[in-house]
């Protein structure tokens, strides 16, 4: 799975999804995804409650694998391999695939020891104090918690929380970061702390999210998906699907499909 | 909607006075219950002191050194069965925490099928409802002739240790470990599931999601948030096991001369108090109530030392 970033494959995608099929105790949630994710790009999922963004996000690093009765038909290929192959570990998965959760969720651990534990796992041999500052600082958290490392990350605000999920997650050197909707339990201005966060973060890593908000998708996203749900032709439930998939501007500007444009104008959701 | 019409379709703007004597009733009810427990506890700490107080006069703390107990020449110690008492509910947590805790982490981490999990978990809860009287029964007929060619090995090989120095040839402390043990076991574990149950689903998350494996997010990440109520379980297990009396007096042998071997015959003070209130009189009531207020120092002393551990242990999310 290794792979160098020269210009010949920075075009071919680095997450892509083949006729991705998922259901949850053997109805279907979301059905038929094809979607290709960009290197170093950040692609966002919108669209209403409900119709499976974190279905199809949890996907990409087996998270759905804890849920019980959750399965998956289709492809998941991460650098042209398939993800839910026999021989594919799915902890290795989560190591190169990093998650941010929408509720800021650090242990109940000092802030050191928050960072300190993953890239433990994880096997990290270089010095731990200089690993868990520059962490801190890449999520935009050093300043204001410098003076608080032995302090329980549970302690800090919320948005400070999500900030330290984001350093811990960075700390173990995904290669993947996924999101999901990590701004929503926030006040604005550390969202917008956030998002800085995202434009530096993108230099370095693939950066797929999920938000329910219009205007972060356009400021933060290079690409754009989005996602609806149709009622369920025999069951109660909604089935969702992917409408439409093309560049944040475009999607934006000149969707292809009414559903889009009606989404993005307000009209529903 | 006007405010007229609301002030119609609500009619409890106001308290009434019955609900307020309501509220009130239920407060000092409550205030109530809660103080009769505290009266309970100190009349029986005071009734249980004032009937030692001969004992103690006469003995003072070479009580709890000593080990004679022979009512012909008056001469009580009560070291046998304090010995007794803590080797058999130390060692029995000792092998019931981890079995216990285990389970609980086997029943509430998705490592087996579910049904199979819950079928375990009923399992837990019935060996909790056998009566200590038939699990006595149990052992002294089933389970310690059964265990005697192991514990003879373990003499035989490991007899150069002063708790393993003699052989075993029926009643004693290990059998009485190991009921102890399964007593408890149920305890342990029910709690222990219970916690584990308790813990946030999104912090196992956040541990998968950064590469932990299984045995990283239980050690780590679970069962420190589960600490405090796996601890608490533990204490009331310790508790349990420190004041057990039918089915440890069937098996333990009811001796008072001490060894520190745990495959000779033995006492605890549960077991002696039951054993000897029937045909005690004078200075043996009054050591057996002695005996009776160790016990009871010893299990809130371990009470107190434990909430010290959980405090410092305890992780909060
Ligand atoms: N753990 C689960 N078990 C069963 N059904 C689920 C579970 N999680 C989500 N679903 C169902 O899958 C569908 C999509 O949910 P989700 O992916 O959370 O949507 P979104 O993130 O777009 O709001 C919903 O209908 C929801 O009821
Ligand atoms: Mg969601």
């Amino acid at each position: 799975m290794n792979h160098t970033k020269n210009n010949s494959i920075i075009n071919s995608p680095c997450i892509s999804l083949e006729n991705v099929t998922i259901s949850y105790k053997n109805s279907p949630a979301v059905r038929n995804i094809y979607c290709e994710m960009p290197r170093g790009k950040v692609t966002a999922f919108i669209g209403p409650s409900g119709c499976g963004k974190s279905t199809v996000l949890r996907s990409i690093n087996r998270m759905n694998d804890l849920i019980d009765g959750c399965s998956l038909t289709g492809r998941v290929l991460f650098e042209g391999v398939d993800l839910y192959a026999p021989e594919v570990d799915p902890v290795e998965v989560r190591r190169r695939i990093g998650m941010v959760f929408q509720q800021p969720n650090p242990f109940p651990k000092s802030v050191y020891e928050n960072i300190a534990f993953g890239a433990r796992i994880n096997g990290y041999t270089g010095d731990m104090d200089e690993l868990v500052e520059m962490s801190l600082k890449k999520a935009a958290l050093w300043d204001e918690c410098k003076d608080k490392l032995k302090e329980s990350g549970c302690s800090l605000s919320g948005g400070q929380q999500q900030r330290l999920c984001i350093a811990r997650t960075i700390a173990i050197e995904p290669e993947v970061i996924l999101m999901d909707e990590p701004c929503s339990a926030l006040d604005p201005i550390s969202t917008l702390k956030i998002e800085e966060t995202m434009h530096d973060l993108k230099k370095s890593y693939t950066i797929i999210i999920v938000t329910h908000n219009m205007q972060q998708a356009v400021r933060v996203s290079d690409m754009t998906a989005f996602y609806n749900a149709e009622k369920q032709s025999g069951g109660s439930g909604k089935l969702g699907y992917l409408v439409e998939y093309n560049e944040t501007s475009k999607i934006f500007n000149s969707p292809s499909q009414k559903a889009t444009q009606d989404y993005i104008s307000g009209r529903f959701g | 909607m006007n405010r007229r019409e609301s002030e119609i379709r609500y009619k409890l703007r106001k308290r009434t006075a019955s609900e307020r004597t309501l509220d009130n009733g239920f407060k000092n009810f409550s205030l109530g219950m809660a103080s009769i427990v505290a009266i309970l506890l100190f009349s029986i700490l005071i009734v249980i002191f004032r009937g030692s107080i001969e004992s103690i006069a006469k003995y003072g703390l070479s009580f709890l050194i000593t080990s004679d107990w022979n009512p012909v020449d008056d001469a009580y110690g009560a070291f046998t069965a304090i010995y007794g008492t803590l080797i058999t509910s130390i060692v029995a947590l000792l092998i019931a925490v981890p079995l216990g805790v285990g389970t609980a982490i086997f029943i509430t981490e998705n490592i087996i099928p579910k049904n199979i999990r819950s079928i375990l978990s009923v399992m837990v809860e019935l060996l909790a409802a056998i009566p200590s009287v038939v699990l006595g029964l149990w052992a002294i007929f089933i389970m310690e002739p059964f265990l005697r060619p192991f514990l003879i090995s373990i003499n035989s090989f490991l007899g150069w240790l002063p708790i393993f120095n003699t052989t075993p040839v029926g009643p004693g402390v290990a059998p009485a470990i190991i009921i102890l043990a399964i007593m408890i076991l149920p305890i342990i574990t029910s709690i222990s599931r219970d916690s584990l149950n308790q813990v946030p689903n999104k912090l196992r998350e956040g541990a998968y999601a950064i590469g932990a494996s299984r045995w990283p997010t239980i050690f780590n990440i679970i069962l420190p948030a589960a600490i405090s109520g796996i601890a608490g379980g533990v204490l009331l297990a310790l508790g349990r096991a420190m004041g057990e009396t039918m089915a440890v007096t069937m098996i333990i042998g009811n001796s008072n001369n001490f060894s520190w071997s745990i495959f000779a015959p033995g006492n605890t003070i549960a077991a002696m108090l039951a054993n000897q209130f029937g045909e005690a009189d004078g200075n043996q009531v009054s050591s057996l109530m002695y005996a009776a207020l160790i016990l009871m120092i010893l299990t809130l002393v371990v009470n107190v030392f434990a909430q010290l551990i959980v405090k410092r242990l305890r992780l909060k999310y």
